[in-house]
């Protein structure tokens, strides 16, 4: 075992170091869910994707460097302790592009992938229905084939980016006599297609984050279905380990938070507090418990860890992102409830036990499929 | 970059699990806790015939010089398999300090596992565990190494534990040199000990997970209940993200990196947190059949409860990681 990193590493560090130092912008983008947020914001991907690193991991063709794990963790962690602004297509690079590689042709690879890592097509995800939570296979929004492809009709909600984006991608009920996980499709459609309409929906924090989709007859051609009809929920699983694990959550968002909480620490503790000093400690100790597990799965041969073990990642990040803000959060004293990064770090990190799973779904997949107790009867 | 146990490491936990699932500790428990450690003494001297002895000691006093990464993970099964006995002062602290000082004359001895050591370090290590089974007890305080002579002993919360205050005896060596070595020695031994607990804790979640398998209550196995479930998943979420903290620590203090008191105090919490978090969980899975001592339950939950204050407190550790962070060693 050893920690070094190698020349090539070093190098790649140094290389997106030394970019993002030059380009990330002064102050923060304004907020994605405005029209001048969202251009700033694609126009940042456009810059990224420019100079090869908005997807440093992808294979060359489709935009990317071929980069190992590791590498894209050094990236990540450069680019949260560089302040990078967030990345408004996250859905389509984190979670579609993965599935893309799992399950999709060639012809969706070289249509989808190359538009997506310059953001030319930002990415909504559309999984949740207002029957269909924690109970995904619970959906029932349709679809029926039509010539040349699909229809769908029925609601989506809770889909992230949205407001903001151009295309979507999500589950749909293709054969409504098959049982609940089957006859269901993983279909791409578009956002400004007839009859679609999307309704903002304010946040826990004000900003417009996420929506529902109303759709009425919306018309999928057969190209933009992803994997097998009547396979969604496979190919939707594969997708949700990236959800749940590093690719949403990087290690390296944590390690700069736990910095910037050790200096709020040091500016603005209470030397005698050791209370609340060990709080400041143990979002450290999480921070770097997450990075070194990062580390570790990056360096693993490929294929051996289980599936579900993205699971124990979920719950472990989204409950340190809570814990490390909340601890920020009591440092600024009377100041926290005024706005500021904190207080927004906060309110975001409130709904990490909630999206991806919920941290009880999760906590039950560790147990059945982890650690192999017996099945809850359902 | 390369944080993965290689095949002769996996080996070697391996083998030293197959020993000591082979030797009944229980009875070996049982045994040393009544009075009687010779059994145990026997299976220390099998593990001796694997290396573990000898992992901390220089080749030419019959040692492996072994990286600390190999220590912890025979820490871990010795944890994981509750050898009773002064682990993490004969294995790692007493070996280290010895070596370092160059008072090289019982090392042969230590490595062969004809003598087990013990050592009293105050304040972090007030009290010397098992005085009375070691064949060397040392008093390393501040600038001086001098053997330890036991004078009051103490019942520990672990049956199979005794504890001895010291009384200073022969001088063996003073100066800086032995308050480094002194400090080296005991991130070792904080070190083995953080590795002991998460074998440990690992050991209850196991157990923990059989028995909800099979104890049935209300015409099912009681692990079909969320709340069992839900318990069991945090245990794993805490053990799964305290070893890369453990391992971290093990490179750290092998490559002397400028970070390595700070890595090992992070492990030292992290594995003192996820094992007592396992032994609250075993304890309420099992019921009252945890709580006597008849079953494995006890005996790990005690041994964990002792080891936890041992070798710093975590209130220590945590003190030690902010002086670290305020320093700028924030990596």
């Amino acid at each position: 075992m050893n920690l070094d990193l190698d020349g090539a590493a070093r190098t790649f560090q140094a290389e997106v170091r030394g970019w993002l130092a030059a380009n990330v912008p002064p102050g923060p983008l304004p907020p994605v869910d405005t029209p001048e947020g969202n251009a700033a914001h694609r126009a940042w991907e456009r810059k990224l994707a420019q100079a090869g690193l908005s997807v440093v991991a992808w294979p060359a063709e489709y935009g990317g460097r071929d980069a190992s794990a590791l590498h894209r963790l050094l990236f990540e962690e450069e680019y949260h302790a560089a302040g990078g602004p967030v990345r408004i297509n996250q859905n389509g690079l984190f979670l579609l592009a993965p599935t893309l590689f799992t399950h999709g042709t060639a012809a969706q690879r070289d249509r989808l992938l190359p538009r997506m890592a310059r953001s030319d097509d930002v990415w909504a995800q559309a999984w949740s229905e207002p029957g269909a939570g924690s109970d995904l296979a619970a959906i029932r929004s349709r679809a029926v084939p039509t010539d040349g492809g699909w229809l769908l009709s029925g609601q989506k909600t809770w889909s992230s980016r949205a407001c903001c984006a151009d295309r979507a991608f999500g589950l749909f009920r293709t054969d409504p006599a098959a049982g609940p996980h089957r006859g269901l499709t993983y279909l791409l459609f578009d956002l400004r297609a007839d009859g679609v309409t999307v309704r903002p929906i304010r946040q826990l924090g004000g900003d417009n984050g996420f929506a529902e989709i109303f759709l009425d007859g919306v018309f999928v051609p057969d190209c933009d279905v992803l994997g097998e009809v009547g396979a969604g929920w496979r190919v939707a699983m594969s997708t949700a380990g990236h959800e749940r694990g590093i690719s949403l959550r990087s290690p390296g968002r944590f390690s700069a938070a736990a910095r910037r909480l050790v200096d709020l620490w040091q500016k603005a503790g209470d030397p005698a507090d050791g209370a609340l000093r060990d709080r400041v400690v143990d979002a450290w100790i999480a921070a770097q418990a997450y990075r070194l597990h990062g580390f570790a799965a990056a360096g693993a041969p490929p294929g051996q860890a289980s599936p579900f073990a993205a699971s124990l990642t979920k719950v472990f990040w989204s409950e340190l992102d809570i814990a490390l803000h909340e601890t920020a959060l009591e440092l600024l004293g009377p100041q926290a409830e005024l706005p500021g990064d904190w207080l927004a770090g906060y309110l975001f990190a409130l709904a990490g036990p909630i999206y991806a799973g919920t941290n009880e779904i999760q906590r039950t997949v560790i147990a059945e499929r982890l650690l192999g107790l017996p099945r809850e009867p359902r | 970059m390369n944080l993965a146990a290689s095949p002769e490491q996996r080996q070697f936990a391996g083998a030293i699990g197959d020993l000591l699932a082979a030797s009944d500790l229980t009875a070996v428990n049982r045994d040393w806790a009544a009075g009687n450690p010779a059994p145990g003494l026997a299976v220390w001297r099998r593990l001796a015939g694997l290396g573990v002895t000898a992992l901390a000691i220089p080749p030419n006093f019959g040692g492996l010089a072994a990286d600390p990464v190999d220590l912890v993970i025979a820490c871990e099964a010795l944890g994981y398999h509750a050898l009773p006995g002064p682990v993490a002062e004969s294995i790692a602290a007493v070996p280290t300090l010895l070596s370092r000082l160059g008072s090289t004359e019982r090392l042969p001895e230590l490595a062969a596992g004809a003598t087990i050591a013990t050592l009293g370090a105050p304040p972090q290590l007030p009290y010397a565990a098992d005085a009375d089974v070691a064949g060397l007890v040392l008093l390393a305080d501040g600038e001086e190494l001098r053997l330890g002579v036991p004078e009051n002993e103490w019942p520990s919360v672990d049956e199979t534990r005794r504890v001895f205050g010291l009384r200073a005896g022969a001088l063996l060596a003073s100066g800086p040199a032995v308050a480094h070595a002194r400090a080296r020695a005991l991130d070792l031994g904080a070190l083995a000990c953080a590795a002991q607990l998460l074998g440990a804790g690992h050991a209850l979640l196991d157990t923990s997970v059989r028995y909800a398998g099979q104890r049935v209550q209300f015409g099912r196995a009681i692990g079909q209940f969320q709340a069992v479930k839900h318990r069991l998943a945090d245990v794993a979420i805490g053990l799964e993200f305290a070893r890369p903290l453990l391992y971290a620590a093990a490179v750290a203090l092998g490559g002397d990196a400028a970070t390595a008191g700070r890595d090992t105090s992070a492990a030292k919490v992290a594995c003192a947190e996820a094992a007592q978090r396992a032994a609250r969980a075993a304890l309420q899975v099992h019921g009252a059949i945890g709580y006597t001592m008849e079953g494995g339950v006890a005996r790990q939950l005690t041994k964990i409860r002792a080891l936890i204050p041992a070798w710093g407190s975590p209130a220590a550790h945590r003190a030690r990681i902010m002086a670290a962070l305020a320093d700028g060693a924030v990596s």
